[in-house]
Formats: C-alpha cells, sequence, structure tokens
C-alpha cells in the first residue's frame, strides 16, 4: 500500500536524515521526496510504499507522529487514495 | 502524481480547517423485530442493532487513522419506532428507548435515533402512544434521539400533532430541567422529513431502505471560510466557484470514507448528506462563512441572500463528487453549536425572526435555539406550524429542535457542552397563538403549481 508522508515543522539540521531513518527502520520504502523550506519552516511530501511494514498501518502512523512531536515536527501519514479522491477526478 | 501543494492543502484542511467526517451512521432496519410481546421485540431489537453494528465503531476509528480523517461520530438510526412498536402490547414506548439505548452503549455510539413517528396525516395510536412516551424517553436515556414528522408538501400540516408536540417539547424541558433541558436536544420536530438522514437528532432509517445501509455526513465550515478569506471583495461569481470548488473536495473525502466504510462492514453504501455542520469550536461556524462574505455580523440585512448562495453552492459542489447524495444536504444553522452564531445572538443581530428567514433558504430549520423557560406550549406550537409551513410550501425539509429553558430567561445562556454547546436565550414573540393551536384539524397540502 502506497501512503503520503508530510512532515512540518520549523528548519532544523537533520530532518531528513531522522525521517528516513525512522522510515527505513519501519520498513518503509520511499519512492519519491519533495521538500523545501517556505519561509522558515521545514516542509517535506514524501511517496512511500508501505509494504513491507509488520506493524499495523495505523500503529506505524501514531509511531511516526509521536515521534515526530519529539522533535516538534508534524508528521503525518496517510493512505495516498485520500489525496487522489481529494484532488482529482 | 498530486502535487505538494495539493497534499499540503488536504493537510492543512484537516489540521487547522477542522476538516472532518461528521458521521458515519448505519441505518438498521427493525421491520423484522415486531413481536406482540413488548418484552421479545426489545430483546430482538437490542440483538439486531447489536449484530449488526458490533463493528461500526472500531471500522470507523480504523478508517480515521489510515486516512488521517477525522471522523467525529459512529451513530445508529432505525425504523421509526412507532412502527416496530405499534403491534406490540405495551402501554408505553419508555421500553423501547431504553433498548435501543443498551444497544448504543454495547456499541459505542453516541447517539442512535430513529424514537420516532411519521404522523404529517394521521396519527395512529402507536404512533399517539411514542409521542407521549417521548418526554420520559429522553429524560431516562442518554444516547436515545426522538423526531416526529407533522407536515409534508403532500399531506399538508397536521396541526393535532403540532398542537401536541408543542406540550411534548414543553414536557421535555421540564423532566430534564436540571440539565437545561437537555431532553429538547434530542427531540426534532419536522416537515418533509428524509429517510436517509444520518445527522441527530433527526436520523431515522425509513421503511424504504434496504435491512442496513451506510450514510455518511461531511463538515468543512471551516475549510468554506478559509477559502473565501482568499477571494475577499471579488464578486459572487468567484464567491460561488470557490465554495463549488471546496465542496467538491469535502465531499469527495466523505465518498471515499462511505465506500470504505461500507466495504469494511459489508454494508451497502446509501448516500453522503453535502452538509456544512458547524461545532462551537472557533474556525468552524456557518455564521462566519456569512460574515466573511462581506456581513459585519451575521443577521444583519443579507444574510439570508448569503446563505442562499452557499447553500446552493455547496450542493452544486457535492452532488458531482458523490455516486449518491440524499439526506438533508445543505448548510445547517443550530445556534448553540456555531460559535459565529452565538456570536450574534449576543450582539442582538440574529433574533428567531431572522432565522426563521434563514431557514426558507437552507438546509432543516430552526435548530438548537433557546426561549424562556415560561414559553408557552401554545407559542411553541405556532413556532412549529410556522416552520412546518415554510417547508411544505417550499418542497423542503424543515425542522425544529427548540428549547424552552426551564428557570431561563432572555439574557441567560444554556449550557449544554460539547458539540452540542451553549445556547443564548432567545426572545419569542409576547402575543397569544392559543386560538390558533387549539383549532386542530389539518392545514391541506399546498398548490404545486401556479408558484407565485
Amino acid at each position: 500500500m502506497r501512503a503520503i508522508v508530510t512532515v512540518l515543522g520549523k528548519d532544523d539540521i537533520g530532518i531528513l536524515s531522522f525521517i528516513t531513518a525512522l522510515l527505513a527502520e519501519q520498513k518503509v520504502s520511499v519512492l519519491d521526496i519533495s521538500q523545501t523550506i517556505m519561509r522558515e519552516y521545514f516542509t517535506m511530501v514524501m511517496l512511500v510504499d508501505c509494504a513491507k511494514i509488520e506493524q499495523p498501518f495505523d500503529a506505524l502512523a501514531a509511531y511516526a507522529q509521536a515521534e515526530g512531536e519529539k522533535r516538534s515536527l508534524s508528521v503525518h501519514i496517510q493512505r495516498e487514495d485520500l489525496f487522489h479522491a481529494m484532488h482529482r477526478i | 502524481m498530486i502535487t505538494t501543494s495539493e497534499i499540503l492543502d488536504t493537510v492543512r484542511m484537516i489540521d487547522q480547517q477542522h476538516l472532518d467526517v461528521r458521521t458515519i451512521t448505519m441505518g438498521i432496519s427493525l421491520l423484522d423485530c415486531i413481536d406482540a410481546s413488548q418484552h421479545a421485540a426489545c430483546q430482538k431489537i437490542y440483538e439486531k442493532i447489536t449484530r449488526y453494528a458490533g463493528r461500526l465503531v472500531a471500522t470507523g476509528e480504523d478508517i480515521e487513522r489510515e486516512y488521517g480523517i477525522p471522523i467525529v461520530n459512529k451513530r445508529i438510526s432505525v425504523t421509526p419506532m412507532a412502527l416496530v412498536a405499534g403491534a406490540s402490547d405495551a402501554r408505553d414506548y419508555v421500553p423501547f428507548a431504553v433498548a435501543m439505548e443498551k444497544a448504543a452503549k454495547a456499541t459505542g455510539v453516541n447517539f442512535i435515533g430513529g424514537f420516532s413517528a411519521l404522523v404529517q396525516k394521521g396519527i395512529t395510536p402507536g404512533d399517539r402512544k411514542l409521542i407521549q412516551s417521548i418526554p420520559e424517553a429522553l429524560a431516562q436515556t442518554e444516547r436515545v434521539c426522538a423526531s416526529v414528522n407533522v407536515g409534508s408538501t403532500k399531506a399538508g400540516i397536521n396541526m393535532d400533532a403540532v398542537a401536541m408536540m408543542g406540550r411534548i417539547i414543553k414536557d421535555c424541558a421540564q423532566r430534564t430541567g436540571d440539565r437545561g433541558g437537555f431532553g429538547c436536544a434530542k427531540l426534532v420536530v419536522f416537515c418533509n422529513a428524509v429517510e436517509d438522514n444520518p445527522f441527530m437528532a433527526g436520523a431515522f432509517h425509513g421503511v424504504g431502505e434496504g435491512d442496513c445501509v451506510i450514510n455518511v455526513g461531511v463538515s468543512g465550515p471551516g475549510v468554506v471560510h478559509h477559502a473565501l478569506q482568499s477571494v475577499k471583495g471579488m464578486p459572487f461569481d468567484v464567491v460561488a466557484e470557490t465554495i463549488k470548488k471546496t465542496a467538491f473536495r469535502v465531499t469527495r473525502m466523505g465518498q471515499l470514507v462511505a465506500q470504505e466504510a461500507s466495504r469494511r462492514l459489508g454494508v451497502p453504501f446509501g448516500i453522503v448528506d453535502l452538509s456544512l455542520a458547524p461545532t462551537p469550536a472557533i474556525g468552524d461556524s456557518v455564521g462566519r462563512i456569512l460574515e466573511e462574505m462581506g456581513l459585519e455580523v451575521c443577521g444583519a440585512h443579507g444574510t439570508t441572500a448569503a446563505l442562499a448562495l452557499l447553500n446552493d453552492a455547496v450542493k452544486k459542489g457535492g452532488v458531482m463528487a458523490s455516486s449518491h447524495v440524499g439526506g438533508l444536504s445543505g448548510a445547517f444553522i443550530p445556534v448553540s453549536e456555531d460559535e459565529g452564531m452565538i456570536a450574534a445572538v449576543e450582539r442582538g443581530a440574529l433574533t428567531l425572526d431572522k432565522l426563521e428567514a434563514m431557514t426558507c433558504v437552507c438546509s432543516v430549520g430552526l435548530d438548537m435555539v433557546a426561549v424562556p423557560g415560561d414559553t408557552s406550549a401554545d407559542t411553541i406550537s405556532a413556532i412549529l406550524a410556522d416552520e412546518a409551513a415554510i417547508g411544505m410550501v417550499n418542497s423542503k425539509t424543515t425542522a425544529v429542535r427548540i428549547i424552552p429553558a426551564p428557570g431561563k430567561q432572555v439574557g441567560d445562556t444554556v449550557e449544554f457542552g460539547g458539540l452540542l454547546g451553549a445556547a443564548p436565550v432567545m426572545p419569542v414573540r409576547p402575543f397569544s397563538s392559543h386560538a390558533f393551536v387549539t383549532r386542530g384539524g389539518r392545514i391541506p397540502a399546498p398548490m404545486q403549481s401556479l408558484k407565485n
């Protein structure tokens, strides 16, 4: 199953490596990354593949969110079909 | 590939603009629970509801977590209980409400609708027993919602039922007086009630429906408000287009959730209800959308026109986004549940009269309005009749959810808490409608041609 990861927060050194390490540890494969700094805010969107994850998807989403909060980052993992439904006819 | 800005748009809508699915409501037919024995019927009702809806809450929560969309309520609607209980030997129908309450608790839903009677043309003995049981049923239960349909475009208005409902509403308020008349917040009086409404307190599972169905109600006043902030000062054409596009996205999300819930529960998908349902939270108000269109405060002259545009654009945007649209579909204006409306009432800008005018052009009607505790049953009946007349003549659903808050006067506020919010007590007209209400009989169905 493919999902979209969004990471928002104040820019800091090592956010990208923190997120990718977290995803790798959870056996999430990164397919595409788009990252930018809007004003001083770090904004990253990733397309990921969750086919190999070992825990339920909702537990992964909750874990990523909780880990992100420790670094004052807003981390969401949501199923990709939500975005297709909302933005494509 | 979806663009980054589209993804961030969605995340912001959910995180900052209160975008949510307001309710997944499972409609369950109880026609096969009819039994001559009240005890056996209640047993069957409890058993069927818990069997069908046992996984409803857990499934809703799973979808919520996977998609990252809050699904605020999981609820159940059932066949109007007057039809189910009518064959039984019960002297009153309170035990049926208690069975619904038990089933609601067991399944974990926060409301169950369908303690209802449809009496737009006439009242059966079962209907009468149900209506007379409403005050006690709502006082004894927390989660049961009641509704009574007193009129329709095809049948006219049953003024005997209207007169009865004024007294029932007063009685409901008295019996739950210690909680501000909370019972009345769970009681809706309809004209042209719909069979597939997922929203409480007026939801019931109509007899034209299948055995079990999933209906979804979307929300999103905050998202519409935010979208309009980017078109300040632009003409109404732009305003309407902006609302349509926003409503489309919101509804697509609702459709996705509805289909997913239907698939996982193995229950047919019914409809998506395209409604803008506010909450008392800041930034989730329909009143503030109307103000964003250029009104100093909701209730100012121009409010009805603004609401007409909003209501129509929401439907136009939503219709294409869903395979089946139904329910109430329109903007709700429940005073106590809308932070902007509460503020407008407190400023003296929004009155019952203006709300009544607004109900001519939007979904439903006088919703969650508190009036002084000493308002007479006749006056309440007359308010019900006025609102039913608007629905009857305009071929639309209208409803009244009014709370004559015991011991409260104009200027006081009734606190309900949670999604039901806080209602400032509004003045009613001090003139008597007694002789009008006590006439009884029926107001004939209106002409459907020669429309002027």
